[in-house]
This record gives C-alpha cells, sequence and structure tokens, in this order.
C-alpha cells in the first residue's frame, strides 16, 4: 500500500482545492481563428518546437539573396534556374521517398545505390537487350520494390536495425550494379523518352496551362475545403491566412514558369525556353504523395507508428505491414530518382547513386523539417530542402569553389539541420506539462 | 461516501445482473500460479474497485478480462452469457474497452486523430475528417469535458490529466459497455486527478460498467462502488465501499482479512 487514505478533513480539501484551480472553459467552439489569433497561434507553435520548414524557407532566401548578390551575372539567370531545378529533381524526389522512412524513425543507407540500380537495370535492358522503355521502366521500379521488400523484411520481421541492414545493401548493390553493368564501363542511355525528363523543355503554351491549372485546382481545394468547414462549424484556418498562402503559393509557381518560359539559348539560332520535364513531374509526385500521407488511412497509420508504435499496435495497426511499406515507397522513390540521374548524365556508371547522392537525400528531408526521430515530416519538405541543398551546390559551383569546399559546407548544413531537429524535438518534450 | 463502522459489512449481493464477471479464474505462469480462482463483477452504472499490493495479481486479472492473456480455468460472462475470449479484439467486439497506464497515445497526432486511431472514418479512400471532428467533439460533451481548448490540438501540447481524458474518451467514443482503467490517476497531481475522477464517475453514471485498478485508497473511495481486493492471487473480499473504512480495506490488502472480511485465516497464511 504506497497511498494511505488520509483523513477526511485533508481529502475534502483536496477536493476543494481541486475544484478550484479546475478549469472551466468550454470546449472552443470551432470558431474560425482571428487573424491575430492564428498569428499567436503560430508564435507559440514555433515556440513549442513545432518549426516545420521554417529554416530551410529563410535558408533559401538567404541563399539565393547572397548568390545573387556574389553572382549578379550568372546566378539569378532563367538558364541557371533551368540548371538549378533539374539539379535539384533527382534529390528531391530521392529525399521523398526518405521522407516515409525518417516518418517511421528508420534510416534508409542504401536508397541512393538503390536508385543507381533500377537506373542501371533500365539503361541495361534498353540497351542490350532493346527492351522498350515503358517496361525497362516498369521493371526498374519492380527492381526498387524488391529491394525495399527485402530491407523491410530484415527490418521488421527479423528484427535488424534499419542502419545496418541498409549499410549492408549499401555496398551489396553497388558490386550487384558492378557485376551488371561491368567494371570501368558505363551505359548510354539513347531513349529520347527518358533523355526528355532531365534535358528537354515543356514547350512555353503547355507550361503556362499547367501552371494555371496547378493555381487554380489548388486554390479551388483550398477554398471549398475551408468552405465545407465553415458550414460544419469545424475548426478551420482564418480565411485571411488561407487566402495568403494561395496567394503566396501561385505566384511563386507562375513567377518561377515565367522565368523558365523566357529564352534562355546563348546563340540567336535556337530558342531555348520552357520549365523543364522533371519540374512537373516533381509537382505530380508531391501531390499524389502529399494525398497518401494527409488524407488517406495508410498515411495516419505512418505517422501513428512514427509517433508511437506500441499505441498503433494497440490500435490494431498492422505495424510490421507499416514499416516494411515505407521501405517499398522509399526505393521506389529512390529508382525514379536514379533514372532522373540516368537522364540528366545520359548515361549510367557502376557508381550511380554512391558517393554522396544519399547524403544530400537525407539532408534534403531533414533540411526541410523532417524530423530523424520519426513521426513529424512531410512530402513537401523533401522539395524545400532539395532547393537549399541544389541552391548550395550550384552556387558553390558558379563561385568557382573546389568540390572540398562543397563537401564541406554540405555536411555542415546537413549537421547544421539535425542540431535543429534535435533541439525542436527536446523543445517540444518539453512544452507538454 | 458514509464510512461507519456500526453497520457489519455486507459482501456485494451475487445475484445483482453484471455486465461482465469472471468466475472462478485461475493462471499461472509456468509453476507459478497468479490467480487463484478468481471473481470479480463489473456491474452496469458502477465503479468497482480493484484493489491489491504488488503482486497481488491485478495486473494479470486486467489483462486475461482484456483477452491479452487466456485463462486456465474459470468462466467469462458477458451480459450473463459464456463467452470465449481469446485475443483484445474478441474483447472490443464486445464492447470492452480498456485504458492503460501508459496511455498509449501518439504524441505527434490530434486529439481527434487519437481517438479515431484504428478505426478511422472513410469517404471512399479518403479520411472523413469532418465527421471524425464531429463524434469526438460530441464524444467529449458527452462527458463534460471542459479541460481541453480544441480537439484540434497536437496530443504532445496536453497535460498528464488531459491525455488520460483522451485516452478514456477515446475508450467510450465506441459505445462501449464496459472499460477498465489501469490505475489513471496515477502520475498526475491534484487538480487533474480530480477531473480524471469526475470522468471516471460520469462515465458510470452514464449507465457504463467501470473497472478501476487503483493503488490510491483515496481515488477508490471517492468513486467506487464497490472494491474488490486483490490478496496474494485471491479476492480477499468484495465489499461495498459504503460499507468498509479505508483501514479495513488496508488490512484487506495487507493481510488478506479484516475482522470478519475476507479469507479465512487458515487461507490466508497458507497463501503468504
Amino acid at each position: 500500500m504506497s497511498n494511505p487514505a488520509p483523513p477526511q478533513d485533508e481529502r475534502s480539501r483536496i477536493a476543494e482545492l481541486a475544484r478550484a484551480t479546475a478549469t472551466n472553459a468550454p470546449i472552443e467552439s470551432a470558431k474560425e481563428p482571428s487573424l491575430s489569433e492564428a498569428l499567436h497561434g503560430y508564435l507559440e507553435r514555433l515556440r513549442g518546437g513545432d518549426i516545420g520548414s521554417l529554416p530551410a524557407i529563410l535558408g533559401l532566401l538567404v541563399l539565393v539573396v547572397g548568390f545573387s548578390i556574389l553572382r549578379p551575372e550568372t546566378f539569378p539567370t532563367a538558364s541557371n534556374l533551368s540548371n538549378l531545378m533539374v539539379q535539384a529533381s533527382a534529390i528531391i524526389v530521392l529525399a521523398m521517398g526518405l521522407v516515409f522512412v525518417l516518418l517511421l524513425g528508420d534510416i534508409d543507407l542504401s536508397a541512393g545505390v538503390a536508385g543507381g540500380a533500377g537506373a542501371g537495370v533500365m539503361a541495361v535492358l534498353m540497351n542490350r537487350y532493346e527492351v522498350n522503355w515503358v517496361i525497362a521502366v516498369l521493371l526498374a521500379l519492380v527492381v526498387g520494390v524488391l529491394i525495399g521488400l527485402t530491407i523491410g523484411l530484415l527490418v521488421a520481421v527479423v528484427g535488424i536495425p534499419s542502419f545496418v541492414v541498409t549499410l549492408a545493401l549499401f555496398l551489396a548493390l553497388q558490386g550487384a550494379v558492378l557485376l551488371l553493368i561491368g567494371e570501368g564501363g558505363s551505359v548510354p542511355v539513347r531513349n529520347e523518352v527518358i533523355v526528355a525528363i532531365a534535358n528537354r523543355n515543356v514547350p512555353v503554351p503547355l507550361g503556362w496551362a499547367l501552371a494555371g491549372v496547378a493555381c487554380v485546382a489548388y486554390a479551388l481545394v483550398s477554398l471549398i475545403g475551408w468552405q465545407r468547414k465553415r458550414a460544419r462549424d469545424l475548426s478551420r484556418d482564418n480565411f485571411v491566412v488561407l487566402l495568403t498562402r494561395v496567394l503566396v503559393i501561385s505566384a511563386l509557381i507562375l513567377a518561377v514558369t515565367g522565368l523558365l518560359s523566357q529564352n534562355r539559348a546563348r546563340t540567336t539560332a535556337v530558342v531555348l525556353a520552357g520549365v523543364p520535364y522533371s519540374v512537373p513531374m516533381i509537382a505530380v509526385l508531391l501531390v499524389v504523395m502529399t494525398f497518401v500521407l494527409a488524407r488517406t488511412r495508410y498515411g495516419r497509420y505512418v505517422y501513428a507508428v512514427g509517433g508511437n508504435a506500441e499505441a498503433a499496435r494497440r490500435a490494431g495497426i498492422s505495424v510490421r505491414r507499416i514499416r516494411m511499406s515505407v521501405f517499398m515507397i522509399g526505393s521506389s522513390l529512390a529508382v525514379v530518382s536514379g533514372i532522373i540521374g540516368a537522364s540528366r548524365l545520359q548515361s549510367v556508371a557502376p557508381s550511380a547513386g554512391g558517393g554522396n547522392t544519399l547524403l544530400l537525400g537525407v539532408g534534403a528531408a531533414v533540411i526541410g523539417g523532417t524530423s530523424l526521430f520519426g513521426g513529424k515530416g512531410k512530402v513537401s519538405n523533401a522539395v524545400i530542402g532539395g532547393l537549399v541543398i541544389a541552391t548550395i551546390q550550384n552556387g558553390l559551383g558558379l563561385l568557382g569553389q573546389p568540390q572540398n569546399v562543397n563537401f564541406l559546407v554540405t555536411g555542415a548544413v546537413l549537421l547544421l539541420a539535425a542540431t535543429v531537429d534535435a533541439l525542436s524535438r527536446r523543445r517540444r518534450a518539453s512544452a507538454a506539462i | 461516501m458514509t464510512n461507519s463502522t456500526d453497520t457489519p459489512p455486507t459482501p456485494v449481493d451475487p445475484e445483482a445482473p453484471a455486465l461482465l464477471s469472471m468466475r472462478g479464474v485461475d493462471k499461472s505462469f509456468g509453476a507459478v500460479q497468479v490467480l487463484h480462482g478468481v471473481d470479480v463483477d463489473v456491474l452496469p452504472g458502477q465503479v468497482t474497485a480493484l484493489v491489491g499490493d504488488n503482486g497481488a495479481g491485478k495486473s494479470t486479472l486486467v489483462k486475461c478480462v482484456a483477452g491479452i492473456y487466456t485463462t486456465d480455468a474459470g468462466e467469462y460472462l458477458f451480459e450473463g452469457s459464456s463467452v470465449h475470449v481469446t485475443s483484445p479484439k474478441d474483447t472490443s467486439r464486445l464492447g470492452i474497452e480498456v485504458v492503460y497506464q501508459d496511455l498509449a497515445l501518439c504524441d505527434n497526432l490530434d486529439i481527434v486523430q487519437n481517438m479515431f486511431l484504428g478505426r478511422e472514418l472513410r469517404n471512399g479512400i479518403v479520411l472523413d475528417e469532418s465527421a471524425m471532428e464531429e463524434q469526438a467533439r460530441q464524444t467529449l460533451a458527452s462527458l463534460s469535458v471542459r479541460t481541453v481548448r480544441s480537439v484540434r490540438q497536437l496530443v504532445s501540447s496536453l497535460s498528464g490529466g488531459q491525455r488520460q481524458t483522451v485516452a478514456i474518451a477515446k475508450a467510450v467514443l465506441w459505445n462501449s459497455k464496459v472499460v477498465l482503467l489501469d490505475e489513471p490517476t496515477a502520475a498526475l497531481g491534484v487538480a487533474q486527478t480530480r477531473q480524471v475522477l469526475d470522468l471516471v464517475r460520469r462515465l458510470a453514471d452514464n449507465g457504463l460498467g467501470v473497472l478501476l485498478i487503483s493503488h490510491n485508497l483515496n481515488d477508490v473511495f471517492e468513486v467506487a462502488d464497490t472494491i474488490t481486493a486483490l490478496y496474494l492471487g485471491r479476492v480477499a473480499a468484495t465489499v461495498r465501499t459504503r460499507d468498509v473504512t479505508s483501514s479495513q480495506v488496508v488490512e484487506l490488502i495487507t493481510a488478506g482479512r479484516s475482522g470478519d472480511l475476507g479469507l479465512a485465516p487458515a487461507t490466508a497464511s497458507a497463501s503468504a
């Protein structure tokens, strides 16, 4: 007996005290917050360690302004912007897959080389066996799914920590790609469609049309959803905040489209304009993956398992199946990223996806605001973080910095992002009473 | 609550219609028999407290009721008929919900998302957030919960008492008939304990059967209608709260008997 009953009078005194201190405010009746309440709530969340993509957005602004001042002739130009977008594409897609893995608090160190392996399979099939590109891409994706399945089985069923499994696969897959492509060689990628991803542009009118559709669709989905919530008197954003967000994002989409629609050819003989094909591809992936994470039961379960696996298990969620699925998504998106990389280089080397590829992907996800501790992150984090990484690489390249500086800076930025993540997590933990 | 020692304590009427009854439950782990012929009843509209010292078998009994452990012997009666319970899924199908000590909430999800975790409402493949928010709001209102500001708050921003409230509200969201609460006020402050005990009382007042596992006799005397005291894996006694004093319950817990209540002296000493 740890706590014998106190005498009656003390008990009633405690009860009295409790009644006096208990709050009696009713549950918020789902009123729309005023602008100042919305702002206050946001600041409160920031203070509580829920900073999301804010550091990445600020960092991106600083980088863009800084490089524009240092290299006004080359950095803020349409041709460089197009370059930067293509550079960022492979990183972003890799990071999108890693977001799923990181949401569970796991890591996939083999994602980069899994992408290389997928791209290698695709290139070899098209080049040596003259397989149709659709089938080659599908088979490459199957390779991705199988790699993810292998990792998932070893992590979720056998119970090996994910970093050990994927570290082993990081080596093994490099061996497999070397075997497939042959030492010292590389497989060219000549297929029109694959090469177009990173090297051709969407025709300018079509680019404008796509940008317009994206803006209108985003605005409609936001406004209709908000109106529906208001009709049923549910929690919702402040209308001004919502409208500002829609306008800012639409303006960004249109501004980038406008910049990329300018003719950026060096000579007058040809016209080079339009959004690179990889950009709408990323937009589609962003919408689909965000829908999966935010609006479906599967996505909810991914967050639940990442937040508290035991609670998820007790709620009847198959933690094992969710864990396997995120590795499968991670590796499949890594293959897509590998294909974008192959398109950019128009070949696949045995070292594809090795080196710092994975580090950049993880860096992009974490810089964008996805937590290494699981349970917190969005697909859009990968886009913002990928742009930050690509801007650093692109800008340092324009400044003529050697590779060692590039490595040092990128490593430092990743460490900085991980530090911010760890500190804000501590803040979140202490924010709860 | 009257702590009268003048009237002799009376055992609970065995004829009262119970929602859930365990009869003669035995449970062993290897050579160690943890439960010996335990009887426990949960009545509708009443709070039944399960008390006992560490190792008395409270947790084991709760896990048997929850379907996590299967019993070696004994009968599991639900609404008067014998049922076969082999997994937690069986019990939640019957309408028995368990609120565990360590809460089982996801910090990174909000209150609505936690309350519907594993049983999300959907519109096609899309989560029906509006319906879930409305139902969560109604459930909290029906329990007169006034301590949370917004149902879209993340659980990580809630206090211990508010978390416990969400965990309990989650359990009653599904029209459950019996709620098992494992040490709901452990690690809570005075005001928060008050909130949770009020909520426990309201659950019973809404007609649910509540089985409250607690170490804290204050809490037990505050909300329980009947008390079942376990002593070394046996039921020492099941008594009405108003018929006993806390010192009698302490004796039941520590010695297995108190006056003419509890185990026969021979049994009590044999168990020890």
